[in-house]
């Protein structure tokens, strides 16, 4: 075992690189690698749209953006980790700016603000709507000039090596090579994004298949607030492709069949022709897509071939401002649609979109597992709770990435160099083992993946979608259980060792399974009604009982345990959420 | 009745195949689907070995470039319906060396990119707390088009010259070295000028322009290596002409 860093980053997403630019600025001595399934500039912070939130004009104040935050997570979000949160966001901001990040600037050559949902203040950051996009390329591009920063592009991580109750480093597969390696160290960030793939209909990218949180799950840290699922409102039948939050932040209108925008039925306000901050269009997603399921119950939707839908109407906007502010959308729905939202209604439904759950850390990125660290959406801080609030994602990456480099440098600097020790080199062997005899030279499979893996949405579809049950989850926990036995047989007709994307599928379809247990198991816990998780059977938010974070562990013997610390409240004792009023 | 449509996709296993290979599907011809979801189907219920590289399906990670009957394509921004009746060859990107089936090796890129440092160059880095650059929306706009590049390789797939000569930087390389040099908050237009004005970077390209006319983002290489090549040879008939103090 020669392939050996102080700090390995697993995912080169945007949380990933500003991780790795954290830890070389911040000690020279320490060694610092990439391993990523991806080139880092395919991951998927690439496909996030509309901006990024940080407190920048004078009219603004953090407690502001904490109070939206807080309020618009159910105060579920440990508070804590809020006030940190959006007191470092400008400046992270800022610093992307001083790299070459394009943000979209006022005429005067300030950086430019846009309203967003949940928001009270125009505070939202952007890069046209193309901010995620730009956002990763120019953290990419940047970290280019760190040749310390080493990488394994295309390589994909199947286990953490946990030694005497501390992370020793990973085993990984060259994607080019099928070559399999230990690579060891003293600090692991895990930066692998969502698990939006769990899902039939999701904005997420074919890569977002929980890997990280199947990871540390495996490796004994808890996962918290799994059962919380972000839909998102707008996202384009079919596809599932996102439309931004921005198209109605610069005046989009969502409208149901009869052309009447139904939003003023489900107390987010009333109407007005221009946007009004924390109200109808700009709620948060939770409740703008909920409402959705009403309309469909009262048979106020479109039916389509792809299921029903509503119209986002933005032709009231003008060419020009479609063309300057929202040219994606436009781009997108062309390609996707073949649509002009020029003069066109766009079909839009809720799309799974984003995991306000993760692995649980503390406001330094740290896991209970030593040596384990953790940032972006694969981790669960909570600045998000039981909602996010859109455009808090990208500053979240950058804040905890680089919180998480900081901490993951300090802790790898501060501890004596792993020898590696009889019990690691038995868990390579035993993954090596698994990995080519169990998996490459399996013979007699008969499941085949691609039946396990949409028998896997399906169930997660109806069982813990918008809207869940007792019942439905229960269901859906049965269903699999069934799939986790169907998966031991999974077929497999690849032999080759170079670039077997079938292995890597088998691979992320079995942390997929194990990520989607604990949301159902969670979510059957968790009798009341908070953000995102609507139960129909305790249709309440329950301060008594539920005002607590969810940690679900995975004992030694695979069983699952769930533990309910209370939520950090500092400031904002739990209230009403209160929108268009 | 179902219409159908077959894909003609090129198989290539280094460690059986000497040489590459044509496999043919069969597939159902929808009307929303991509050439990437064509591939998809074969992948999920028809030949699962089959490989290649895919993300986003939304055209913006880069990953899923191809050859679709002879023109480098992203192809989940590719209809399979306008290819009806067919059929429809896939091929890998050219111009690269496959490494199996449509996975091509893009290394060389990956190490042509740091040589442009495709990076704000200041020549003293100021600390978050002094605020933004500023920068008008109109200089913004200079160098925008150029901060659009996806990396997909569809321009390398397509330059002639690449294709001779894999020496060459590129077109993509090139147009994020314009990119920053064309950033108002930019100061290292000159660290970038040994690089560009080798024998392999601008002046290597004889601006026939396919590059252009393949970029799925509207980027034009060809244009920043024209405006690239007026900057060098100013710079250098300055050199000649003027004295130190007034270049």
């Amino acid at each position: 075992m020669t392939l050996s860093h102080d700090v390995l980053i697993v995912g080169g997403g945007g949380a990933g690189l500003r991780a790795a630019i954290a830890v070389v600025e911040d000690d020279p001595r320490l060694t610092v690698a990439i391993v990523s399934k991806v080139y880092p500039m395919r991951s998927h912070t690439v496909s996030a749209e509309g901006g990024a939130a940080a407190v920048i004009r004078p009219d603004d104040s953090l407690d502001e953006h904490a109070y939206d935050t807080i309020s618009g997570g159910d105060w579920l979000c440990a508070q804590d980790a809020v006030e940190v949160f959006v007191k470092e966001a400008p400046e992270e901001l800022l610093r992307l700016e001083h790299w070459g990040c394009p943000w979209s600037r006022e005429p005067d050559g300030r950086v430019a603000v846009r309203p967003f949902g949940g928001m009270k203040r125009m505070r939202t950051w952007f890069a046209a709507d193309k901010t995620g996009f730009h956002l990763l390329h120019t953290l990419f591009q940047t970290s280019l000039r760190y040749e310390r920063i080493a990488r394994y592009d295309e390589w994909y991580v199947t286990k953490l090596l946990v030694d005497d109750g501390r992370v020793a480093g990973v085993v990984a597969v060259e994607l080019m090579s099928g070559r399999i390696e230990a690579i060891t160290a003293k600090a692991v960030i895990l930066c692998t994004g969502g698990c939006g793939q769990i899902y039939p209909f999701t904005t997420n990218a074919a890569i977002k298949t929980g890997d990280g949180m199947g990871l540390a799950y495996r490796a004994g840290a808890p996962l918290k607030d799994m059962e919380f699922v972000q839909y998102h409102p707008t996202g384009l039948p079919f596809t599932g492709i996102l439309i931004t939050e921005a198209a109605r932040a610069e005046g989009g209108w969502l409208i149901n069949k009869d052309g009447y925008r139904y939003l003023q039925d489900y107390d987010l306000g009333t109407p007005s022709p221009t946007p009004v901050l924390r109200s109808m269009e700009l709620g948060p997603r939770d409740r703008l897509s909920q409402a959705f399921v009403k309309e469909v119950e009262k048979g106020r939707t479109v039916d389509t071939p792809y299921g029903p839908i509503v119209h986002l109407d933005l032709r009231h906007l003008r060419e020009t401002v479609i063309d300057a502010r929202l040219p994606f959308v436009r781009e997108l729905c062309r390609s996707y649609e073949n649509i002009d939202p020029v003069r066109e209604l766009i079909p839009v439904r809720p799309v799974v979109h984003y995991m306000m759950g993760g692995v649980h850390t503390d406001i330094y990125g740290a896991t209970p597992l030593e040596g384990l660290f953790a940032a972006g959406e694969v981790a669960c801080v909570s600045i998000n709770g039981a909602n996010r609030l859109g455009s808090n994602s990208l500053p979240e990456l950058l804040v905890f990435g680089a919180r998480a480099g900081v901490a993951a440098a300090s802790f790898a600097s501060g501890a004596q160099d792993l020898a590696i020790r009889p019990a690691v080199r038995a868990q390579v062997e035993d993954e090596r083992r698994r990995l080519e005899r169990d998996l490459l030279q399996r013979d007699g499979g008969k499941e085949p993946i691609s039946a396990i893996r949409e028998e896997m949405r399906a169930t997660m579809e109806e069982g813990a979608g918008i809207y869940r049950s007792g019942s439905s989850l229960a269901k859906a926990a049965d269903r699999l259980r069934v799939l986790q036995e169907r998966f031991r047989s999974v077929r497999l007709e690849d032999r080759s060792r170079t670039f077997n994307t079938e292995l890597l599928a088998a691979l992320e379809l079995s942390f997929m399974l194990d990520v989607a247990e604990t949301i159902v198991h969670c979510a059957l816990l968790r009798e009341e009604s908070r953000g995102a998780h609507q139960r129909v059977d305790f249709p309440a938010r329950d301060d008594h009982r539920f005002l607590a974070n969810s940690l679900v562990y995975r004992d030694a013997d695979g069983s699952r345990r769930v533990e309910y610390p209370p939520v950090t409240i500092t400031r904002w004792p739990p209230g009403e959420r209160v929108y268009g009023r | 009745m179902v219409d159908r449509i077959i894909l003609r996709v090129t198989r290539y296993r280094p460690e059986s195949d000497t040489e590459p290979m044509t496999q043919e599907h069969e597939i159902p011809l929808r009307k929303d689907w991509s050439v990437l979801d064509g591939l998809n189907h074969i992948k999920d219920h028809l030949d699962g070995t089959l490989s290649y590289r895919w993300s986003c399906r939304m055209g913006v990670c880069g990953s899923c470039g191809m050859t679709v009957n002879g023109e480098p394509k992203l192809t989940c921004a590719t209809f399979l319906g306008d290819y009806a009746p067919g059929p429809v060859r896939v091929e890998p990107l050219s111009n690269f060396p496959v490494v199996r089936d449509l996975v091509v090796d893009i290394g060389d890129f990956m190490r042509k990119l740091p040589r442009v440092k495709p990076w704000l160059i200041r020549s003293e880095q100021e600390p978050p707390a002094v605020g933004e650059y500023p920068q008008l929306p109109a200089e913004r706009e200079e160098y925008e088009q150029f901060s659009m590049c996806i990396n997909c390789m569809l321009c390398y797939a397509a330059c002639p010259v690449y294709a001779l000569d894999q020496e060459f930087l590129g077109p993509a390389a090139i147009a994020l070295a314009q990119r920053y040099n064309l950033d108002s908050r930019d100061q290292g237009a000159s660290e970038r000028m040994d690089v560009l004005s080798e024998a392999d970077g601008i002046w290597a390209c004889t601006f026939v322009g396919e590059c252009s006319a393949v970029c799925p983002k509207d980027v034009d290489p060809a244009g920043a290596i024209q405006r690239y090549k007026f900057t060098a040879a100013m710079d250098s008939l300055k050199a000649l002409l003027l004295p130190r103090g007034a270049r």
